[in-house]
Order: C-alpha cells, then structure tokens, then sequence
C-alpha cells in the first residue's frame, strides 16, 4: 500500500472507531438513570458492545500507525478537530425517546455498513465486522421495537418522539454522504442508503411516525467540524489523562 | 522446573487452562467457554491464542492476565497470549459440560439451535428450559442481562428469575 491509501485507511479506521466509541459514551451517561432497571441494563450494554468495537478499530489502527500508537492514545488524546464521528452520535441524549430514535437511525445504518464492511478485502475490518454485526442485529431489534412502542404508544410518548424525529433528522444525512477517506474503501454507500430508508419507512409505519421531507442535512463531522457537543464529551471522557497523563489504574 | 518445560505438551498447557475461570461465570473454565483457540509451543515460548465472546467483554483482560498467572505458576516463563477477532466466537463453541455446570449454578445454557440473529420485531421468546424446576413455562424479562452475554428470564412455575446465557 502507498502512504497516501495507508492513511485514507487509517482515517477510516478511526471514523469507525470514532463513531462506536461517542455513541457508547453517550449512552453511558444512561447508566443509573434508564426509565426501569431492564431497559437501563439495554442502554448499557449497547454501550459496552459499541465501546468493543471502537477498541477493536483503535487497536487495528495503532497497528498501522506503529511507533508508540495505542487505543487509549486514540481515544484519550485526540482533540476535537481529530475526531471523525458523524454527528448524530454526538448529539444529546434528551429524553428516552430521543435516545432510542438516535440508536435506530445508527443501528440501521452500522447494521447495513457492517454487512459490507464483512466482505471487504481488508481482513482485520471484516474480522470486527463480522464479530459486531451480531451485537449491531441485537441493538437494532431492540431500537425498533422501541421507536415502534413510543410511536404507537401514549400520546406523550408520541409527541415526544415524534419531537425527536423532527431534532434528529437532519443529522441523518451525513451518515451517506462519503468523506474522501470512505470513497477509496469500495463501500457503496448509495446501496445502504436505500436500505436504510426503506428500513426507516417500515418501522416508521408501524410506528404512526411520519417520515420527513427531503431537507438541508448538517454535514462535517467526518472531517471533524463537530457541533459544541461534542467538545463537552471529551472534556469528561479525556479528563483524566490530560490531568495526569499517562496514568494506569 | 526449567528442564520439564521442554517436554510438556500442549496437553499439559490445556490442563492448566481448565483451572482458569470466568470471572464473570467463575465455574465456566475458558476451556468449557471455547475462547481458546490455539495452543502453540515454541522453544520456551508459549502462545495462547483466545477469541473474544462479545467485543466489549470487560472480562477479557481479566482473563488474559490470569491465564499468564496461570502459566508463570506452573513454571512457564515465556507466555504470550494474544487476543483474535476471526472467526467470531460462537455459543456453539461452548462444551457439553461447560452447559452442565451452568445448569448447576442456575444459568440456563444457550439452546443448541441459534435463534435469535435475526430482525424481526417483537418476536416469540425462546423457548428456555427452567434452570430449577427444568420447566419449559418461562418468560424473557430483559433481552439484556447482568452481562453483556446472558438475558434475564423467568419461571412460570417456580417464579424463580434466571439468567441465560444467550445464543451468539
């Protein structure tokens, strides 16, 4: 490989791995405060699985970055320009519903990504992929019967998620439209696209949601132009090692 | 000690590995688990090659260092062991007698078929066989359990709430 796609493969790489890790951390912030002890013990667990898988991708990436690279280098002293999440992940838990649409809308996307991502010629990113995608199918389940519970629920529990269609929906976007470091990876991103819609469509029927208009998306956080959230995430994920670098425990 | 080294087998590495638990299942041995996918013997140098069960397993370091304790208490100086992604690790990889002990500590073990990779929505249940009282009449309470690797059930019978190790 040419330095050049070596680092294309190492942004895309760290796009993945960004992406796993900030909606684990999101999730996270769940832990103690789910609406009852089971669907806590979910949200928690999806974000032990996502925050798996960001280790996976940060380990592959050292490996390819070499000299004294490792996962918690990645993940703890990186700033925000660096990161290369999409911006949904990032955004704010709200309330339950807010939550649970944002983990849909990722979970249809990861869970189609991940089906390519299991053929690909790099060994070690099928490898990841074919050990998430049973861990992604598990989220994606529980996501959509939950958008599906909420949707057709109370009329609270409508409003409320409908209110988190509308907040989310132009995040969503982003998720298809390729950076630089995607288009040299031979995802067809159009192809999860239109699985992703047609998926949305469906859960959103049953659901009594409506599917919004095409819009303006908010795109850049490929690229790391992140929106303020995300600064506040990694003041508390990097906290500790910029206090006391290098600290074990 | 050190001129037994060379004449141990992986055999004997195997035995070792069986008195290594899961901290989270402690009467599961990594070897009833199936994570451990390779022995290799090199010189003085022993490799043990282990496969994750979920990717965010926080057992998995615990278990990685305590099979070096294992070997470095039993005179292997030179232990390596290495983590692998492929292929996945799969319940179908756990041993006849990893599930029998399960069934002993009150953890019904993964149903031989696998049921559940799939997206359908608001599915039947497994049918999961009571731990206790071996009755089929039980109900899934949580999809997620205490860890990433069980889901939360209980019995219609004796209404005793179980763990079971779900099919992966």
């Amino acid at each position: 490989m040419t330095d050049q796609s070596t680092n294309q493969l190492i942004n895309y790489i760290l796009h993945l791995a960004d992406n796993a890790l900030i909606l684990g951390h999101r999730n996270s912030e769940w832990c103690g405060h789910g609406p009852v002890l089971e669907q806590d013990i979910a949200i928690t667990n999806i974000s032990l699985d996502l925050i798996g898988q960001a280790r996976n991708f940060y380990q592959y990436a050292a490996t390819l970055i070499g000299n004294d690279s490792n996962e918690d280098k990645l993940a703890y002293l990186r700033d925000v320009r660096e990161f290369k999440n999409c911006l949904l992940v990032e955004q704010p838990n709200g309330h339950w519903a807010q939550t649970i649409l944002r983990q849909f809308f990722f979970s249809a996307y990861q869970y189609y990504l991940y089906r390519q991502l299991e053929q690909s010629k790099d060994e070690q990113l099928a490898a990841i992929a074919v050990k998430s995608l049973k861990e992604v199918t598990y989220h994606l389940r529980w996501s959509s019967e939950w958008v599906i519970r909420l949707g057709d629920g109370t009329e609270e529990s409508h409003a409320r998620i409908a209110k988190a269609v509308e907040n989310l929906w132009p995040y969503t976007g982003e998720l298809f439209i390729a950076a630089d470091y995607e288009n040299e990876m031979g995802i067809d991103l159009k192809s999860i696209k239109e699985k992703w819609v047609l998926k949305v469509h469906g859960i959103f029927s049953e659901a009594l949601l409506i599917v919004p208009k095409e819009q303006w998306m908010h795109t850049g956080g490929k690229t790391g132009s992140h929106t303020e959230h995300l600064g506040f995430i990694l003041a508390e994920l990097q906290f500790m090692q910029r206090a006391y670098p290098n600290m074990e425990w | 000690m050190d001129a037994k080294i060379n004449t141990k087998s992986s055999e004997d590495i195997r035995s070792i590995l069986e008195t290594v638990t899961d901290p989270e299942v402690p009467v599961l041995s990594v070897i009833d688990l199936g994570i451990v996918r390779d022995v290799k013997m090199n010189d003085d140098e022993v490799e043990v090659i282990i496969t994750p069960t979920y990717s965010g397993c926080p057992a998995m370091d615990v278990i990685s260092m305590n099979i070096r304790l294992a070997l470095i208490s039993h005179g292997y100086k030179n232990v390596n062991v290495k983590q692998v992604l492929s292929p996945a690790w799969t319940t179908d990889w756990m041993s006849e007698e990893g599930k029998q002990k399960l069934i002993d500590y009150g953890i019904a073990p993964p149903n031989p078929k696998q049921q559940v990779c799939h997206t359908d929505l608001f599915a039947p249940h497994e049918a999961v066989q009571c731990p206790h009282c071996n009755s089929y009449h039980t109900q899934r309470i949580s999809e997620f359990g205490s860890t990433a690797c069980k889901a939360l059930y209980q019995c219609d019978d004796c209404k005793e709430p179980f763990d079971y190790f779900k099919c992966h």
